[in-house]
């Protein structure tokens, strides 16, 4: 590590400098061990000496500049003679928009040029000689501090708002009171929350509607293992209030052997195994989507709460904080799913009211 | 009159007038006063650096998201009405969607060069997030937000936060798949507020999640409201940047006092102005060659669909991490709920930030510091600050790292329960980790300089003595050298006094002095810093001919 036992005439720098840089180091004081030399000389570009080099770089700069005026008339042909759908197949990026590419491509090096030449411009050409400026304290001289306060003292005496203090008391109150009114104004921006979230459309007797054929569902037509969507008969795509409703009753259908359902009262309201649960992950409300069929357990894609269908819809993991709610439901006559009645307690994120 | 303006400009002008800029200009100067502002700021001096690009980038991107975003507002309906799709997007032709989906698609497949400005001003949000957050930390490590710029420090940061909301509210905005599930997220979240949480949803929603409304409320805060703070913002920043004048690095000739570098005009207005240019093409290809957020892929938003691997842009994964990662808490009583399991992440959330923010008026506390700093530190001269600042880094991965465990799981073939744990345990313990290896590495490299000053550099030649040793020449620096590696100031930890006045009276220390003096020699103690090489340490070493 060290360089003990050489003489000092080998070292390089001393080679170099002939021992020069080494003794002349000036000692500064007990902050600043080594003064500051001060900015050192500027150093001459090639261009700052041989104009042959600086008109290389003029050329270079020109021809960026020119480059970017092809590439923006080369913008404005690909604007007019590519269709807007038409795709090409270039590698890597595999198939692409060719309209996209182009125009992207064309603004891009217009653009590029432009900075690219700039850049070379002040790098190459324009002085690079370092200049120091001073700076000055932000903060103000003492005089004018006191001249400011002074000029205060003087405004605020002149206003006899210190002197006034009913005039001050109400207009601080005054215009305290009148942000109210754009409070109130904010008040029409939703209607008040009520009882809404504790209902969804289901009903008893409303059949489940198999959310892929629009048709009631059979319970014949439930196989073991299956994960069918379902909604309320009545709903439409096309009713105004749908993606509101949708939001709160869809639900997922799976079909248990009932012997594997550990929950006994989610085996009274199954139907031979046939179990509803909201589909709207009781978390922060993504649809849950991921059905597992061995274990009977499913996962919400969003933040990964997962839930046991075979166990009352009971958390098994993730951030979700209580169970799914289950539909109770039956048989009708002819075979159909029907609801009995509405989710016994709110479907989806937890809120203040819930209980 | 009339002979002095015929000699003082010369035949060169016809008609004894000035050049018509110069007219333009005195015009100008009648009314606005140019040539006073001119005076100070024409040949203002920048000093350089690689890493005082990055807050231009931030600019850069800033400007580019408006100018695309005016167009994009040409073109978007921002309304929630169903209507039927005939575009000519084939797949998704005869299906319903709001009006703000179809515009979105009538934008990206219809308008030409509509898709790419929609590519260009998605690509520079995240860039233009990115890049405030690596200046950010560039600010931090370096202790440039000292005084006189905590002010600017602010502001800075209120940008940071504010684009976080306007890029969440402008991705929000094509009422697709993916940004739908990522506002029903939010509404969950709003809704675990207590007492007032299910009224605020209602009101922001007006009504039921996910109502006819928010399209168009989003879009007036995302086009008006919180560009124009930052526009506002954006000016101040940077008229402070031009009044506190720049900070520079240590180095000969460049002190607390001085700023040194080259001029704005000609150096930085080309160099600046073209790397505005340069930036704005490098987007613009990215734009062209890699597509972002494809929502014809996703398809419109419907509130019982969902699809895996939903993930917010970058700037959000930190809060998607949070909202992951925390265990399932629900308190219920007296028929309320208190959904902590989400209300806590929304609680840490803000904090996640104000924890950064609030750094330089804690640093300042403790130091004690009220100079002005316009000498940038190096961050291994500051290692309880870079371990502040690598530890909060650490813990905001963390965080990301959770905002995508499913990503990490299927990518790296790991257990989501495994990846779910580590981010619960590592959000406590990785800080704390990263806080301890930073410092040790940064007093580490405050050795490695000492051991430069004294010994000199490692030249890599190799010699050979008499007696046969081999030894590696070390060559001295030099004295820019020297004094670069010196400048930084190191503080003696603050005293607490002693512990009984000049009666003998126990003196009463207060639990803040405490802390303070405690804080005080963490940063400042044996183990915050190494004592640079004082002058007779040097003297004694490079003394009787380099024997040592």
């Amino acid at each position: 590590m060290s360089s003990h036992e050489i003489p000092e005439e080998n070292l390089p720098a001393a080679q170099a400098a002939d021992d020069h840089e080494h003794r002349s180091v000036a000692v500064a004081d007990e902050k600043h061990p080594f003064a500051d030399p001060g900015l050192p000389p500027h150093e001459h570009r090639i261009q700052d000496i041989d104009e042959r080099a600086a008109r290389r770089s003029e050329r270079t700069v020109a021809l960026l500049f020119t480059v970017s005026m092809l590439a923006t008339i080369g913008f404005i042909a690909s604007f007019v003679a590519i269709g807007v759908d038409e795709n090409v197949y270039v590698w890597p990026f595999g198939h692409t928009n060719a309209l996209n590419m182009a125009l992207g491509l064309t603004l891009g090096l217009a653009l590029f040029c432009i900075g690219a030449g700039a850049v070379h411009w002040a790098r190459t050409l324009m002085s690079d000689v370092e200049i120091a400026d001073e700076r000055h304290a932000i903060e103000a001289a003492p005089e004018v501090k006191a001249k400011v306060m002074a000029d205060f003292k003087q405004g605020a005496g002149e206003s006899q708002i210190g002197r006034r203090k009913l005039i001050r008391n109400t207009m601080l109150g005054a215009l305290a009171m009148v942000p109210l009114s754009g409070i109130v104004l904010l008040r029409d921006l939703g209607p008040l929350p009520e009882e809404k979230l504790r209902h969804t459309l289901w009903s008893k007797g409303k059949l489940l509607v198999n959310m892929n054929t629009n048709e009631p569902l059979k319970a014949s037509d439930v196989a073991v293992g299956s994960l069918t969507f379902a909604m309320p008969e009545g709903l439409e795509e096309h009713d105004e209030d749908f993606q509101k409703e949708i939001a709160k009753a869809a639900l997922m259908i799976v079909r248990i052997q009932p012997d594997n359902i550990k929950d006994k009262q989610e085996l009274e309201w199954s139907h031979e195994g046939i179990v509803a649960y909201s589909k709207i992950c009781t978390h922060v409300g993504c649809p849950i989507s991921l059905y597992e069929q061995q274990t009977h357990h499913v996962l919400c894609p969003c933040h990964q709460s997962t839930f046991d269908l075979s166990d009352g819809g009971r958390v098994i993991f993730g951030p979700a904080g209580h169970a799914l709610p289950q539909l109770r439901i039956t048989v009708n006559d002819e075979g159909y799913l029907e609801a009995l009645g509405d989710f016994a307690e709110p479907v989806g994120p937890a809120f203040w009211e819930r209980g | 009159m009339s002979t002095t303006s015929a000699s003082s400009h010369g035949e060169s002008r016809s008609r004894g007038k000035a050049p018509a800029g110069e007219r333009l200009a005195d015009w100008a100067d009648g009314r606005l006063g140019i040539y006073s502002l001119a005076k100070a700021n024409l040949r203002k001096i920048f000093p350089d650096h690689w890493s005082f690009m990055l807050g231009e980038v931030a600019l850069y991107s800033f400007i580019i998201i408006i100018l695309t975003g005016v167009y994009l507002t040409l073109f978007f309906h921002p309304s929630m009405n169903e209507v039927e799709y005939h575009g000519s997007y084939v797949p998704l032709q005869g299906q319903l969607m709001s009006e703000a989906f179809a515009s979105t698609l009538d934008i990206s497949f219809d308008v030409r060069g509509g898709l790419l400005i929609r590519q260009i001003h998605h690509w520079a949000a995240l860039v233009f997030l990115a890049a405030m957050f690596v200046h950010m930390m560039r600010v931090f490590f370096t202790g440039a937000f000292r005084k006189p710029r905590e002010v600017n420090w602010l502001f800075g940061f209120l940008l940071f936060v504010l684009g976080m909301f306007t890029g969440f509210t402008g991705y929000s905005l094509p009422d697709d798949l993916l940004s739908g599930t990522g506002v029903r997220f939010m509404e969950g979240a709003i809704l675990s507020v207590p007492i007032v949480g299910t009224y605020l949803s209602f009101f922001l929603f007006g009504g039921e999640f996910p109502g006819g409304d928010f399209v168009a409320r989003f879009y007036s805060v995302h086009i008006l409201l919180l560009p124009g703070i930052m526009l506002g913002l954006v000016v101040a920043h940077l008229i402070l940047v031009f009044y506190h004048k720049h900070t520079q690095f240590a180095g000969p000739g460049r002190t607390n006092k001085n700023v040194v570098g080259m001029p704005l005009m000609p150096v930085y207005m080309a160099k600046a102005g073209g790397f505005f240019f340069l930036v704005f093409g490098v987007i613009s290809a990215i734009a062209a060659l890699v597509q972002i957020n494809p929502i014809w892929a996703m398809g419109p938003y419907r509130p019982d669909q969902v699809s895996t691997g939903a993930q917010p842009d970058w700037y959000m994964g930190f809060s998607e991490g949070l909202i992951r990662a925390m265990p399932g808490w629900e308190i219920n009583f007296a028929g309320h709920t208190l959904v902590l399991g989400v209300f806590i992440p929304l609680v840490i959330f803000p904090l996640v930030l104000v924890a950064i923010a609030a750094y330089p008026f804690i640093e300042a506390w403790v130091t004690g510091d009220k100079r002005e700093h316009h000498i940038a530190d190096r961050p291994r001269n500051a290692p309880t600050r870079t371990a502040v600042g690598v530890a909060w880094i650490t813990w905001y991965v963390v965080m990301l790292i959770g905002g995508g465990n499913d990503l990490f799981a299927t990518h790296f073939h790991l257990s989501i329960n495994a990846v779910t744990w580590f981010v619960r345990i590592a959000f406590f313990v990785a800080p704390v980790i990263a806080f301890i290896v930073t410092k040790r590495i940064c007093l580490g490299l405050q050795r490695r300089d000492k051991d430069k000053v004294l010994h000199g550099r490692e030249t890599g030649i190799i010699k050979r003595l008499p007696h046969g040793e081999f030894i590696e020449v070390h060559e001295p620096l030099s004295q820019e050298q020297l004094y670069s590696l010196t400048a930084h100031e190191q503080h003696a930890p603050a005293e607490l006094g002693p512990t009984v006045d000049e009666n003998g009276v126990e003196r009463k220390i207060k639990r803040k002095d405490k802390l303070r003096a405690k804080l005080s020699k963490g940063y400042f103690g044996e183990d915050g810093q190494i004592a640079k090489p004082t002058v007779e340490e040097y003297k004694e070493i490079t003394s009787g001919h380099g024997h040592h």
